[in-house]
């Protein structure tokens, strides 16, 4: 029996300072089976992965692979033993071929790259697995999906037996990661393992045997997938029922009653390069209206033009009936949007104060937080200590810096201080990345609460099942235009994937 | 071989670290300048009390630390005042340096006006110039985003050539028409020198008492105004000052040249407190603006705090000059201050890691 189990780790104890990342876990993964390792943030997932791989040393515990008891002290002694990972953040050099990203590392003793023998052997191992890829590409020309491939041809190249992928759908749309799925069956059938880290629980039914269930550190359990459910597996992740069904609304949304028009916008990126294209939208009182795409097709772009971070180069924006001066932070927050950023640590908040500080982001040059220019440190802390009660954030004390908190908690500050302004737009980018199902839970709540407030919300995620449960409309972005406006009963994931990838679907385009 | 010990990052940094810290930071410079001591032959106690007794314990002494330390006093307010919106001025040398020359210019200028006047005027003077010196890096940093430590210290070379051609480089105003041989600064006129209190034994400089009272005003706009909280959001996280409507470009230009302001008035008071002359070679062997920096790292870049470091800086400073002689080296007081630095450095690193002896290997899985 101990023939067929490729990777067995037990007792996997691994402490963080202040942390148990691991505190016992048992994990075994069979030869040929893609085994999927879901668990919500902080449970422990990258940190039992890491330790597979050698980049951490367990602290109490066991590995064996293949039956064999052995220990790593670094990433390369695990590709060595045949355990190579996949890393959600690519690991590539962008003006390097493929062929040179992928022998980039390893030592074959030679002072020259053999180019045309690495090509082969690329051209080999991606027509047997279907990981369609030019090994002389260089890999800015890729796209992302692409580059995924790119990195499994890496540890592909070097051997492994066993694949780490770490969220490997988190950057691509449907489509790709049907592809990618297909690509990981066709592994496990020649006799490879796939461990496949997730919390998306779809994904975990569509392509895994089996899973573990990783919960607080601990190994929660260890099921076959066939006679499992999405709703099983979530109440094993949590540890408690949870419904992600179509929210009920309280007040329906009144789309004819525009809170936010934009007309005609077009804005740059960070490079310069044409951001937003032509981006002409509405959002109704008490409407959620989603904004689907690929991350990195204008989305960021909307938001920050929107939150007033951003200048335009064309069009304009009306909150209310009344235009709003492009590009100025302030008078966007004045116009009443409230603007829940992606990168919610260290642009929502600042990372190092505390929760009051973070709180008062951006009413502290309104009385009464300060009166006359000086900081009104009582008014200040019971602002805070309103808000942690009343959005239930859990901190210690307000004067804890937020870094220091969860993910939820983190996003319940930036959401607390948004929605007390009392917005009449709220633009909230991918809000729920990132966070464990609970919190998932939590926020979604308070965005419905909002609507059913009548704010407006545009939705920014890339998260289908979010978007199709939460919005009223749904648009698509695709290489900074609106190609898409589906009204969420028409919407599904292959109409909205196919919109993503840039094709056009008859009629539904506005 | 990994090391038995190991750094873990704090998660939060308890408050008595705050003097806790630069105590042990002091100690150890002690403790590393009596190997040093040990090494050329001397007796580090012996060497210590001397710098003591001829520091701090008579009222000479003090006085002379008193004037050494008001300086630097301010020139470490002007380090730490960069360092709360997490920009480093190293120019503060300069910005005391430009800020000497336009108070020496005013007191000379003002002859015969009331000593109240011509010493606002020297002080407001001093201010203008080494904010406007400093006030030139802000700019360059906040529209082209250049290197802040660079464009500052090469400053520095330029407000000494400056001097330097203000004396013995031309017929300027300020240099003295009658020295013949060797140039020197015009002397200013006695209605200009600023005034030195009693206040029981000690005597207290005035520009002493005005760093004390602009340390705490600094201090306080920090850390109650509108001004002191958006810039910490801005060293803390630049997106998140901008995201919150926070004009960052704007705010580094501003502290930015109210940290030149502070070296600047640090210059006014040399020449209107102490030298009573624009002394071109003396402040540049002095190095006000890089002891500084030590102080307001000491300090931990707390700008009151950096008044009263510099009373223990400045008094090694003034022990040293006491001192020197065959038998101490000039050399020895630096090489000091240069641990106290590498300590207080050392320091930094202890308030944001804790040092943890590494477990046994005992516990990992070993290969069969």
């Amino acid at each position: 029996m101990s023939g067929n189990i490729a990777v067995k780790m037990s007792g996997i104890v691994k402490k963080f300072p202040g942390v148990v990342a691991n505190d016992g876990v048992e994990f075994e993964a069979k030869v040929g089976e893609v085994h999927a390792l879901l668990g919500e943030n902080g449970a422990g997932k990258s940190t039992l992965s890491n330790v597979l791989t050698g980049l951490y040393r367990p602290d109490e515990g066991s590995i064996e692979l293949h039956g064999e008891h052995v220990t790593f002290s670094s990433p390369r002694d695990a590709l060595n033993a045949g355990i190579g990972m996949v890393h959600q953040h690519f690991r590539l050099v962008p003006s390097f071929t493929v062929a040179e990203n992928i022998v980039l590392g390893e030592d074959d003793g030679g002072v020259f790259l053999n180019t045309a023998d690495v090509v082969a052997r690329v051209e080999e191992l991606s027509l047997r697995y279907g990981l369609a890829v030019d090994p002389r590409a260089r890999v800015w020309q890729l796209s992302v999906g692409e580059q995924q491939r790119v990195e499994i041809l890496k540890v592909l190249y070097r051997g492994a037996k066993v694949l780490i992928l770490d969220e490997p759908t988190a950057v691509l749309t449907p489509q790709e990661a049907d592809v990618l799925f297909t690509t990981l069956r066709a592994m496990v059938a020649e006799g490879r393992t796939i461990i496949f880290i997730s919390h998306k629980l779809d994904e975990v039914m569509a392509v895994s045997d089996r899973v573990t269930v990783l919960r607080g550190g601990k190994t929660v359990g260890t099921i076959d997938t066939a006679g499992s459910s999405t709703r099983e597996l979530a109440r094993l992740m949590v540890g408690r029922d949870v419904v992600f069904d179509r929210v009920q609304r309280k007040n329906p949304a009144k789309p004819e009653q525009h809170v936010l028009v934009t007309v005609g916008l077009c804005a740059n990126d960070d490079r310069d390069n044409k951001a937003l294209n032509d981006v002409s939208l509405s959002v109704g009182a008490g409407e959620i209206v989603g904004v689907a795409g690929v991350s990195g097709n204008g989305q960021r772009e909307l938001a920050e033009v929107l939150g007033g971070m951003r200048a335009t180069s064309a069009g304009s924006f009306h909150v209310g009936g009344v235009e709003v001066t492009a590009g100025r932070v302030r008078r966007s927050i004045a116009a009443g949007i409230a603007h829940v950023p992606e990168d919610r640590l260290h642009t929502g908040l600042a990372a190092s104060h505390s929760v009051e500080d973070n709180l008062v982001l951006k009413s502290y040059r309104n009385n009464p937080i300060s009166i006359r220019s000086i900081l009104n440190r009582k008014a200040i802390r019971s602002n805070a200590e309103t808000m942690v009660q009343r959005y239930d954030v859990k901190t210690p004390d307000t004067e804890t810096p937020v870094r220091l908190l969860s993910g939820g908690n983190v996003q319940k500050v930036l959401l607390a201080r948004e929605f007390s302004a009392g917005p009449k737009v709220l633009v909230a980018a991918s809000p729920t990345r990132g966070l464990d199902v609970g919190a998932i839970e939590t926020v979604r709540e308070r965005l419905v609460a909002a609507a059913d407030d009548g704010v407006g919300i545009l939705l920014i995620s890339e998260d289908l099942e979010e978007l199709m449960s939460l919005s009223d409309r749904i648009l698509v972005m695709y290489e900074g235009r609106i190609v898409g406006n589906l009204s969420t009963q028409e919407a599904t994931r292959e109409s909205l994937g196919l919109l993503m990838g840039g094709a056009t679907v008859g009629g539904h385009t506005a | 071989m990994k090391s038995p010990l190991r750094l873990e990052r704090r998660l939060t940094q308890p408050r008595a670290l705050g003097w806790q810290v630069p105590l042990v930071s002091i100690g150890g410079a002690l403790l590393l300048g009596a190997v040093v001591l040990l090494l050329t032959g001397k007796n580090p106690i012996d060497v210590y009390w001397r710098i003591i007794q001829s520091g701090f314990a008579s009222k000479t002494a003090l006085r002379g630390t008193l004037v050494a330390a008001t300086p630097l006093a301010f020139t470490g307010m002007c380090a730490a005042a960069t360092f709360r919106i997490g920009i480093i001025n190293i120019g503060g040398e300069g910005q005391f340096f430009v800020g000497a020359i336009g108070a020496a210019f005013v007191g000379i200028a003002m002859d015969g006006a009331p000593t109240s006047v011509i010493l606002l005027s020297m002080i407001l003077m001093g201010a203008l110039m080494g904010s406007a010196y400093a006030a030139l890096v802000g700019v360059l940093k906040a529209k082209f985003n250049t290197n802040e430590i660079i464009t500052s210290l090469m400053l520095n070379y330029i407000a000494g050539i400056l001097l330097d051609y203000l004396i013995f480089g031309s017929k300027s105003y300020l240099r003295d028409p009658r020295s013949m041989g060797f140039p020197t600064g015009k002397p200013l006129p006695k209605g200009s020198w600023w005034p030195t209190y009693n206040i029981g034994s000690a005597v207290i400089p005035f520009g002493f008492l005005l760093a004390i009272v602009i340390g705490a005003s600094i201090l306080f706009m920090y850390k109650r105004t509108r001004f002191g909280f958006e810039a910490s959001v801005i060293a803390d996280s630049p997106a998140a000052a901008r995201y919150s409507g926070m004009r960052t470009r704007a705010k580094i230009i501003s502290v930015m040249a109210i940290s030149g302001a502070l070296a600047g008035i640090g210059g006014a008071t040399d020449v209107g407190n102490f030298r009573h002359v624009m002394d071109a070679k003396g402040l540049q062997l002095a190095g006000y603006g890089y002891t500084g920096i030590v102080v307001a790292a000491l300090a931990r870049f707390n700008p009151f705090s950096a008044v009263f470091v510099a009373i223990i800086i400045g008094g090694l400073t003034n022990a040293g000059y006491a001192l020197q002689g065959p038998d101490f080296q000039s050399g020895l007081v630096g090489t000091l201050q240069g641990l106290i630095l590498f300590t207080a450095v050392a320091g930094e690193v202890l308030m944001r890691y804790r040092i943890r002896v590494r477990n046994n290997e005992k516990n990992v899985a070993v290969a069969s």
